[in-house]
This record gives structure tokens, sequence and C-alpha cells, in this order.
């Protein structure tokens, strides 16, 4: 009976720890690609500040930037998705 | 074509009338992703049955609706300020990230939900697509957008409507 129990609490601490460590992975995947972003935002900025003239070129790039530093923070959903009990 | 924006101001030095070159870049991504649906709607079927159907059904319309609302959300704030669209790109991130966690969160609770045939069409579309559009890309400051059409293929009717 104590050993049935016991393997139930196993069971249920494994199932907590791999919530954890999927929200962990997640958030912790998310932060590189926030500070990609903002390094591409920021320039991108101030390209359009500089040369307004270029300002269509510069979103264009940017908003590709984006979206490829965004895939990091998706393999990172990924990873979640995959780790969630 | 590339579509204008007519009231966008002039707080980033642009004048009225300027493209919107994520709008149709987005538009562009969102149409290709509908011609490669048919092989990963296939794949899913083929490889988990209804579910992998359905979960990589879901899967191409988060990309999709990815690229549109981050094209959205750049076109509003580009119309208010610089300081705004840092801001905008920055939160619509964590917004549009939230936004798939929740969908995925209340979509794995049914019974119908693959994850391997997901994750596989979520990040092959996503980066495929991206790879797809940069070669599709104009690096030219008169034509800010997508590239335009070889002049073989505009009719000399068209270009004078122009």
């Amino acid at each position: 009976m104590l050993n049935v129990l016991a393997q139930t609490a196993a069971g249920e601490v494994v199932e907590g720890l791999k919530a954890i460590g999927a929200g962990l992975g997640y958030g912790l995947a998310a932060i590189g690609p926030g500070i990609g972003i903002g390094i591409v935002v920021g320039n991108a900025i101030s390209a359009m500040a500089r040369q307004p003239e270029s300002a269509g070129m510069a979103r264009t790039t940017m908003f590709l930037g984006i979206a490829f530093t965004e895939a990091l923070a998706l393999i990172g959903f990924v990873v979640f998705i995959l780790l969630l009990p | 074509m590339l579509e204008t924006s007519p009231e966008v101001g002039n707080e980033v030095g642009q004048t009225a009338g300027v493209a919107t070159p994520e709008r149709d870049i987005a538009r562009d991504l969102a149409k290709r992703a509908v011609w490669v649906s048919p092989l990963f709607l296939a794949v899913g079927a083929i490889g988990w049955g209804s579910a992998g159907l359905a979960s990589a059904a879901v899967a191409l319309a988060l990309v999709a609706v990815n690229f549109l609302l981050g094209a959205a959300i750049i076109t509003r704030a580009v119309r208010i300020s610089l300081n705004a669209l840092f801001g905008a790109v920055l939160f619509g991130y964590i917004a549009r990230l939230g936004l798939m966690t929740a969908v995925v969160l209340v979509v794995r609770t049914g019974g119908w939900f693959a994850t391997v045939p997901f994750a596989i069409t979520l990040l092959v579309t996503h980066l495929g697509l991206l790879v797809w559009e940069s070669t599709r890309v104009s690096v030219s400051l008169a034509f800010p957008g997508l590239k335009p059409a070889p002049a073989s293929q505009v009719t000399p009717e068209e270009n004078h409507s122009k």
C-alpha cells in the first residue's frame, strides 16, 4: 500500500517538475529573441530617423528580421508544448 | 501592387501616401502559406490521421495569423511615432507569443490534437516561408516592398494606367 502511494506521489512530482521545466524553458527561450527584436527595431528606427527616404526599406528589413528572430522563440514554444504533461 | 496608407503622418519623416511594405510582405507570406498548406496537411494526415491533419491546419493558421498580426501592429504604430513603433513591436511580440500559447493550451485539451505534426508544421512553415520570401523582397529604395513584376508580364495598358 505504501509502495503504491509512494509511486503515485513520485509520478505526480515528475509531472509537476515537467510542467515547471516547460514553463521555465519557454520563458528563458523568449528572452533571447526579445533582446534580438529590440536590437533589430532599435537599429531600424535609427535608420529611419537618419534617412527618412529609406524608411520603406528599413521597415521591410525590420519586419523580416523580427520574423527570423521570432523563429528562435518558436523553437522554445515547440519545446514547451512537447514537454507539457 | 503596393497599397498605400494615405493617413500616414510625417512623424518618421514620411510623406502622405507612403507604401506599407510589411503589410504587403505579410499578405504575400500568408498567400504562400496557403500554397504550401496541401503538402503539410497531407503529411499530417498520412502520418497521424485526422488528428495530424487538424493539428497541421492549426499550425498553418497560427503562422499566417502571426505574420499578419505582426505587420498590422507595425503599420498601426508607424502612423503614431517611432517610440510607439518600438513599444508596439516589443509588446506585440509578447502578445503574439501569449496568443499562440493560449490557442495551443485550449486546443490540446481536445482529443484530436497531435503535438508532433503541429510542431513540425509550425517551425518548417515559419522558417521556410521566411526564407522563400527573402528571395522575393526588393532592396530598391524606389520600390521598398516586394520585387516588382518583370516588365514582360505587365501589358502596356496596365503600365499606362499606373
